[in-house]
């Protein structure tokens, strides 16, 4: 957002007894330094109480003093230091704390706290199963001490699974939750009985060492997510953001873009994208279509056009009569096609659910076999029952659970190290399985930016003294070429057409060809034309490159087994050059929003798992639906919303290692249910035999578990290389 | 042997005092932005605290 000069109040929530607050996104704060010059820059602000960064979320909470709120200036101190401000909709602002990482936290040091201190007295219990002296009434004391310890908090820790396990059952489904909660429950259930009969196999200690391993991998996963639901959270940036409302006394509020009514005027300056579906009433610019059509060519407006929520504006201040609210508009619609992807994409079972479906039934069906078959056989209930949950308890589906976590944290922090934000651990499983890549053309397999191409050189200093005074991208791309120097005398622009100035003491014009008279050329979008009066013209071309490694990626792609096509929104000429440049043979263009989705689709109904790399709003529909998606760091916040993973940097080379890493990390996860699976199938006869005491169920538990995060680590250290 | 009757509780009350710092640390926020604590300790002026 740029820095705001119309009345932002109904971004401040009021709350009774409590400071007026305002809450924005900061990007770009990464260290101490940031985080000092943002809340000195808000704190400075007249009438502003307290200002505090969140560094890890980059959410800037700001309290007023009674009645002193002045949002617009906060936004503007804060942006005034460098720094790129969001909005949060009051509303929405309220779910961002993470009430469900505290409840993990919490519960890992309740687990914990159990784990350790019923060691004190499983220790001496062990050494009187080796032959060591402890009485009868010893050992009962012991167990006792246990149970007072580990009872509450295996009830405190376990409920996270409890939950789960209840919410899945009532769906009619089971999930690892479900042989946990049991375990647990019966676990706890078997101990007191033993306990109160003066039995030899009590099993506290594991009940809360087993909820403590697992609580570790389900903290891991929910950093993860955490980590990305950070980012995800940037597409308020593009939906709740202001519209400038032109009220009838002709003065501009700044207001939530759902509050505008259908008919109603707002203002669109230079740099702001157009908050709303609408016709220009007033004003002359071009716009830029890029992230929403893919066209690279700016498209000029006039009175009586016809604008689409997104665009941005250029180079001149519109006034647009509003013709559909926020949730009509071609944006909305864009938005509920991502919904319904984002729907699909929940649909998808994830590895350890999978797991957990072969588990469950073996693991249940074996335990009861051994109750029924042990009392059947002469056992007697009691032992019978004791063998059974040593069965759920020893076939620990710790291991299990720790399998993917561990891996999937350690794959993402080093996909993390080279660049690429990994959204959740479901998106690195579903990217190991892609056989298809979908590349957008416009700012993923290109620059996404005008480049001037074969400038002739004795015009180009002249040129840039004109193009320095606007900022339209062609004279960007034309000072960009040109590197420092002198900006012309007497500037002036005309919105849309172009910039003219004395250069050297000499009138010049540097713009369209409309705008320098030469009317029977061949013009086009992507060029400028400059000339000195009364001379002969010269014309800059410019042309959006390749990226510099675009078809070493797409080589690369293809050694891997992938096959690679485009599906682009440009016109026709500019896709071919791109994909003979790329060398891909299998292109697309001229393809709307909707149509690419539809493209997706198609793929999918043949059988093919997409990997969607997109950076534009006609790309997010096709992102969301496709089975895994990456945006490049530049893409609009709505594309990078609804992509898997996100990559930095001007390589497309992250790709390839994304998928690289995830086919390794998926490698990792089976290996370790396979380890998992061997051991199951050495514990679980131990136990249905009756050979299993309660020293060795606690090795084989931390053992196992230790085994999988060591090969998880594995992932880590071939990064380290 | 009695001894144990006095340390085994004894270190089990230690413990909770831990658990309970735990306990509050957390539900205090303490652990909402790790990146800026690690971070606002480089700073010289005196802290506010935390907004509530």
């Amino acid at each position: 957002m740029t820095a705001f000069d119309a009345d932002l109040s109904g971004f401040v929530t009021h709350k009774p007894g409590e400071a007026d607050r305002l809450e924005l996104l900061v990007r770009g704060a990464r260290c101490a330094a940031c985080m000092a010059r943002i809340e000195k820059a808000a704190a400075a602000v007249r009438g502003v109480e307290q200002a505090r960064l969140n560094l890890s979320t980059g959410k800037l909470s700001v309290t007023f003093r009674a009645g002193k709120a002045d949002p617009a200036r906060v936004v503007h101190a804060v942006e005034a230091a460098g720094y790129t401000t969001t909005l949060f909709d009051p509303e929405s602002a309220i779910q961002t704390r993470d009430a469900e990482g505290r409840r993990l936290t919490l519960a890992l040091g309740v687990a914990g706290f159990g784990a350790g201190n019923v060691m004190m007295f499983s220790v001496p219990v062990w050494a009187g199963l080796f032959g060591q002296e402890l009485t009868p009434s010893a050992r009962a004391l012991m167990y006792w001490a246990s149970a007072i310890i580990a009872t509450p908090c295996a009830l405190h820790a376990g409920m996270v699974f409890f939950q789960s396990a209840w919410n899945s059952l009532r769906r009619g489904r089971a999930n690892m939750d479900v042989p946990i909660s049991i375990g647990v429950i019966l676990t706890l259930i078997v101990s007191f009985s033993e306990t109160i009969q003066g039995g030899r196999h009590a099993y506290f200690d594991a009940a809360v060492t087993l909820l403590f391993l697992l609580l570790i991998g389900r903290w891991l996963d929910h950093k993860l997510r955490a980590r990305a639901l950070n980012a995800a959270r940037d597409l308020l940036a593009l939906q709740a953001p202001i519209a400038r409302r032109l009220d009838a006394d002709g003065t501009e509020h700044g207001v939530p873009v759902a509050k505008v009514a259908v008919g109603e005027l707002v203002s669109v300056t230079p740099g702001e994208r157009v908050p709303l579906d609408g016709q220009v009433t007033e004003g002359f610019s071009s716009l830029d279509n890029a992230l929403i059509t893919g066209e690279t060519a700016p498209l000029p407006v006039e009175p009586g056009s016809i604008v689409h929520a997104g665009a941005l504006n250029m180079d001149g201040r519109l006034l647009v009569r509003v013709q559909a609210r926020a949730e009509d508009s071609a944006l909305a619609a864009i938005a509920r096609l991502m919904e319904a992807g984002a729907q699909t994409k929940s649909a998808y079972v994830r590895l350890a659910d999978r797991a957990a479906s072969i588990y469950v039934p073996v693991v249940h069906s074996l335990a009861l076999a051994t109750f029924v078959g042990g009392w059947v056989l002469g056992l007697g209930p009691r032992e019978a029952l004791l063998r059974a949950a040593a069965v759920l308890i020893i076939t620990c589906p710790c291991a299990l659970g720790l399998a993917v976590p561990a891996v999937q944290i350690a794959a993402s922090a080093r996909l993390f190290r080279k660049g690429v934000l990994v959204k959740s651990g479901a998106a690195l499983e579903r990217l190991a399985e892609v056989d298809t890549v979908v590349l957008d053309k416009t700012g993923v397999l290109t620059q996404g930016r005008p480049d001037l191409i074969d400038p002739p050189t004795a015009m180009l200093a002249p040129a840039a003294q004109l193009a320095r005074a606007s900022r339209h991208p062609l004279a960007l791309a034309l000072v960009r070429k040109a590197g420092p120097g002198p900006v012309c005398v007497d500037a002036r622009e005309v919105a849309g057409l172009g910039v003219m100035g004395l250069v050297d003491g000499r009138p010049a014009r540097l713009g369209r060809a409309a705008f320098l008279d030469l009317n029977n050329v061949d013009a086009s979008e992507s060029e400028l034309w400059f000339g000195f009066e009364g001379e002969t013209s010269v014309r800059f071309q410019f042309a959006d490159r390749l990226r510099h490694d675009a078809t070493a990626t797409v080589t690369a792609l293809r050694k891997r087994g992938l096959s690679v096509e485009i599906l682009s929104g440009d016109v026709e000429r500019a896709v071919a050059r791109a994909a003979e440049g790329a060398g891909i043979s299998k292109w697309r263009a001229h393809l709307a929003p909707i149509e690419k989705s539809k493209a997706i689709d198609d793929l999918k109904a043949d059988g093919c798992k997409v990997l969607m790399v997109g950076d534009g709003l006609n790309d997010a529909a096709a992102l969301s639906r496709a089975h895994a998606s990456i945006a490049p760091g530049a893409a609009i916040d709505a594309s990078q919303n609804a992509a898997d993973l996100v990559f930095e940097g001007d390589g497309l080379m992250a790709i390839v290692q994304a998928i690289d890493i995830s086919r390794a990390a998926r490698a990792r996860a089976l290996e370790n249910f396979g380890f998992s699976a061997l051991y199951n199938v050495v514990a679980a006869p131990m136990a249905i035999f009756g050979l299993v005491n309660p020293f060795f169920a606690a090795i084989a538990m931390s053992g196992s578990s230790l085994v999988v995060t060591l090969n998880a680590l594995r992932m880590h250290w071939a990064g380290r290389n | 042997m009695n001894i144990i009757f006095v340390l085994a509780p004894a270190s089990l009350v230690l413990a909770l005092v831990g658990l309970g710092a735990f306990w509050w640390s957390v539900k205090d926020g303490q652990y909402d932005d790790p990146a800026g604590d690690a971070a606002r300790i480089l700073n010289d002026e005196p802290d506010d605290g935390p907004l509530p």
